[in-house]
Parts: C-alpha cells; sequence; structure tokens
C-alpha cells in the first residue's frame, strides 16, 4: 500500500485549477469582478454578487488575521495524527478574503494563538505537486 | 391562536430503542419503525399516500428509492430531501405543504442508520478524511486536517472572543441533555451499550474537565455515535381527528442553508432565518415555547441556534443557558432535549427525526422528563457543518 499524504487538490477541476497553479511560484490568488469590483473567493467562473462573467485574477500580498481557529487534538487520519495538536484557520487576508488553512511555526498552538492575531502565509512545496499556503505569526 | 392552520398533524411515532443494532438492516430498521409508528396512529400501510426519506435505504434501478416497495406502500408524493441532520425537518415541511395542497392524507418519515456498528468515525474522521468527489470548495477547504468537531468548535472558539461566553457556560448544555436521559430508560441503555464511563448526572465541573477534542470543545460537549432509528406519521385534519393519539399540529416551519462568506459572522447560523419563518407562520413567540427540541450535534450548536431562534438576544446565549434553566422541571422556559439529547441519548448521524419524535411525546404528556403542561414545541434540525455550509430546518408544534 501506498504511503498516506495528507489530502491534495484534485484535477481536473476548472475553478480551483488556476488558484493551485499560482501557489507553484508561492503565489496566493484571489479573483475580482471586472463588472462589479467583487471579491470572489474561493475561485469561480462567475462573479457571485452581479452574476458577472468577467473576473480577474489578482496576488494577495498575502496577510491577514486570524478570524478564528481550533486545535486539533484527536483525528484518525495517520498524517494529520503525526501533526497533532495542530492549529486550523480561518484567515481574514488583507484583500478581503476569508480561507482556511493551518497554522506553523508555532510552539504551542494550544497557547500561543489568539483571534485577531496577525499572520503571514508561508509555502509547503509538495512533491512534484502543488504548494500549500500555510499561515505563521508576524 | 385561532388564526393558526392546522392543516396536517403528528399522529404516530417511533423511536427505534436501541442504539447497538447488531443485527437489522438500516431497511428492517426503517421498516420496523414505520410500522410501530403507523400501529400508535392506528393507520396502516394502505394509508400512506406520501414517502418522505434521505435516501439511507438505498435506490435501486433508475435512481428510484426502494422504501415503497420494500414497505408495501404506493405513495402519490415522493420526496428524498437530504441535507444532513436536519432532513427530517425539512421533510416535516414539505409533508405539511403537501396535505394542505391536498396531494396527500397520510405522510410517512423513517429514518434507519447502522453508523456505529459501521465504525464511521464521524467526528473526528477515520483514516482518510472524507474528501469528497472533485468539487471546487472540497479543493480548497479539506486538505487541512479540519474534523467535524473542529469545525465547530471554531465556531465556539468566535463565539467566545464576540460575546464572552465561557465553556462552563456551554456545559450547563451537556448537564440539563444529561440529566434529561438518566431519567430515560432508552438513554441509560444507550449509554452502557456504547461503553459511557459514567451513565449518571454530569457536573459543569465534568464537563469542563473532560479532554478536549478540538479547543475550545470537550469531550462531553460531543454528541455520541450511534445505531438508531425511527419513523413519524403525519396525517391531514380530517384523518388526524380519527388517530389513535390526540394530533400535534405543525403549525409553521421554516427552511435555510447558510454557507461561509467572506465577511460572513460564523456565529450565526441558517436558524436566523429558519426560525423567523417557522415562528412568524405559527403566530407564536418564542418566549411561549415550552419545550426546545435542539440540534445537539455539540454544545455550540445549541447555544447559536437557541439565540438565532430568538429564545435571547444574540450573543446572550450564555447566560441565557444557566440557572438550571434548561431542565424539564425548571419554571423558566424552554425545556431543553428532554429525551436526553444527541449528547447522552441517540445521534445515528442524522438526529433531526428524534427532535420532532420527543417533542411530539412532550406535547401528548408521553415524556419521560415532562414539561409540565406543555403546550407549544419547537423541533430545530441543524445539518453539516455549523461553521461550514449546513441546513437548518424549524417546526412548531402545538397541541390541541
Amino acid at each position: 500500500m501506498a504511503k498516506p499524504t495528507r489530502p491534495l487538490p484534485k484535477f481536473p477541476e476548472p475553478d480551483t485549477q488556476p488558484f493551485w497553479e499560482a501557489t507553484k511560484n508561492h503565489e496566493l490568488r484571489y479573483q475580482v469582478c471586472d463588472d462589479c469590483d467583487g471579491i470572489v473567493f474561493f475561485p469561480r467562473r462567475h462573479c457571485n454578487h452581479c452574476m458577472g462573467l468577467n473576473l480577474s485574477w489578482k496576488t494577495s500580498r498575502g496577510e491577514g488575521t486570524i478570524y478564528t481557529y481550533t486545535v486539533i487534538r484527536q483525528i484518525g487520519h495517520p498524517v494529520f495524527r503525526e501533526l497533532i495538536p495542530y492549529a486550523v484557520v480561518w484567515v481574514d487576508l488583507d484583500e478581503g478574503f476569508r480561507m482556511i488553512s493551518n497554522i506553523v511555526g508555532v510552539e504551542d498552538p494550544t497557547n500561543d494563538l489568539t483571534i485577531g492575531q496577525r499572520v503571514r502565509v508561508t509555502w509547503e512545496d509538495q512533491e512534484n505537486e502543488v504548494s500549500l499556503p500555510l499561515f505563521t505569526p508576524i | 391562536m385561532s388564526a393558526q392552520a392546522r392543516d396536517a398533524a403528528i399522529v404516530g411515532v417511533y423511536e427505534y430503542p436501541l442504539r447497538k443494532v447488531d443485527e437489522l438492516s438500516t431497511l428492517q430498521i426503517k421498516a420496523e419503525s414505520a410500522i410501530r409508528a403507523l400501529e400508535d396512529a392506528g393507520l396502516s400501510w394502505k394509508d400512506v399516500d406520501a414517502i418522505y426519506e434521505s435516501g439511507e435505504g438505498g435506490a435501486v434501478l433508475s435512481g428510484i428509492p426502494s422504501t415503497p416497495e420494500y414497505f408495501g406502500v404506493k405513495a402519490g408524493v415522493m420526496d428524498t430531501t437530504m441535507v444532513g441532520g436536519s432532513s427530517f425537518e425539512f421533510q416535516a415541511a414539505h409533508a405539511k405543504r403537501a396535505i394542505a395542497a391536498g396531494k396527500a392524507k397520510v405522510a410517512l418519515l423513517t429514518y434507519g442508520s447502522t453508523m456505529r456498528r459501521d465504525a464511521v468515525a464521524l467526528g473526528s474522521s477515520g483514516r482518510t478524511l472524507a474528501q469528497g468527489p472533485i468539487h471546487p470548495v472540497s479543493n480548497m477547504e479539506d486538505l487541512w486536517g479540519l474534523t467535524l468537531v473542529g469545525d465547530y468548535a471554531m465556531v465556539a472558539q468566535r463565539h467566545m472572543h464576540q460575546y464572552g461566553t465561557t465553556s462552563e457556560q456551554l456545559a450547563e448544555i451537556s448537564v440539563a441533555t444529561r440529566l434529561h436521559a438518566t431519567r430515560n430508560p432508552q438513554a441509560v441503555q444507550a449509554m452502557q451499550d456504547l461503553g459511557f464511563k459514567g451513565t449518571g448526572e454530569i457536573t459543569v465541573e465534568d464537563v469542563v474537565g473532560s479532554r478536549i477534542i478540538a479547543d475550545p470543545l470537550h469531550m462531553l460537549e460531543c454528541c455520541m455515535i450511534s445505531d438508531g432509528g425511527g419513523a413519524l406519521v403525519i396525517a391531514s385534519a380530517d384523518v388526524a381527528r380519527d388517530c389513535r393519539q390526540s394530533p400535534v399540529w405543525i403549525l409553521g416551519s421554516g427552511e435555510a442553508v447558510k454557507y461561509p462568506e467572506n465577511d460572513g459572522d460564523m456565529t450565526v447560523s441558517a436558524a436566523a432565518r429558519s426560525g423567523p419563518s417557522a415562528f412568524g407562520e405559527a403566530g407564536v413567540r418564542p418566549d411561549e415555547i415550552d419545550v426546545a427540541m435542539l440540534y445537539d450535534s455539540f454544545t455550540i450548536t445549541v447555544l447559536a441556534v437557541l439565540e438565532d431562534l430568538g429564545f435571547c438576544k444574540k450573543g446572550e446565549g450564555g447566560s441565557f443557558v444557566g440557572n438550571g434553566r434548561l431542565r424539564f422541571d425548571s419554571t423558566d422556559r424552554p425545556a431543553l432535549n428532554t429525551d436526553g439529547g444527541g449528547l447522552s441519548s441517540n445521534h445515528p448521524g442524522m438526529r433531526g427525526l428524534f427532535l420532532l419524535l420527543e417533542a411530539t411525546r412532550q406535547l401528548r404528556g408521553q415524556s419521560t422528563s415532562q414539561a409540565e403542561g406543555a403546550r407549544l414545541a419547537v423541533a430545530s434540525g441543524l445539518g453539516g457543518r455549523l461553521g461550514g455550509r449546513h441546513s437548518a430546518g424549524t417546526v412548531v408544534l402545538g397541541k390541541d
């Protein structure tokens, strides 16, 4: 049996493929609607605000604040079990989109994190694959 | 109350008594439960003309649900609404509308599950994280080791940050629910069969002293994983008048879904929309409700839904649940989850049906933790993930 890996995005998936392609260059991308300037995230072909079909990709500065988080203490998945305790977080990026990810680079996630804390993206390259945008406190 | 439409009533209920089912299939659990619920109503297969189910009984050829044929029912209305744990509140709402429109007279809702037996580690995930079929949301959100418990925990964390809610306040929900479970022989049996360390009453200290599964949620704030099932019969007013049990009227219903938004408030659930719709149709205020059957997948679910239904202001749930308010014998209302809830009685994956069953028992005066003089109840299901995308179905019930 193949060694278990952490889950990765699956393709073909036309909405999110450009986002994940850009991660190979360590670019955190989001979409803006050409018609109404609305932020679209997660990625889509259409604007969920004004129904426009003309969206442009932008690159985020990769900085934001923790909206909320949890520290996982129990999980069955063998790869994540090795990481326990680890933080899962919703981050409000400064450009106005919210994404889910992990916090890395803290000694004790159960004590070292707070809502509202400033964080910055950091990349974890996957073998022959995309790079995962993780976050670390600034 | 006279302006209320009384088109459809719950006339038959049955909760499958075991939470550890070693032999029966889900279909067999559904069929036996259906028979007992129809007997409870004084009806039979031939009276049923509308079937509601979530598809867990399996489909045969061409995606046709197998239950009508398996049961022996010729249904003119077939509804396979599947929105997770609140599916049955949605289905009850649909049944009421079908009956009010004259499309059906007797609707049968069934549920069966062997989730425990199948060793589904629902809350903390099995060896493979549930990564669904290829979907944009899955590609963005299923990569971070977030468990189901962890999702709800993130709502609790935000609620604490935004409103100062404490773990001790959330624990009051577990304490009241366990008290009710100790009075329900089926719940006691369930806790024994599922290997609970203790099956007696618990304190706030017990809850906050239990191990943390995903910060800030403790083990005793998480529901059990059981087998089980049940059935519910809803009938038109003319049929209901002749049934064996006194009718429990569906006075109002509301349905809503919610999903994460870039500027969304994660502490607000879809019940903030399903609740006003249900209470508005019923012409009832939350402070008139005697019994609240709220989906207690986790303590935070109950707290958020209590607020969103309007039992208290948003953010004030923490103080609202104190002082034993939620106990069946409290003079403050509502009594909460008087069967013992998903926390301590029954959670085979989709608990929504049991909310309607116990609310009905309360309005018939048949609960093991009877709220004295109960006349109005609300059942509000919440399916999916509270911090992610989820469904809320709210049903307001009243007796004659």
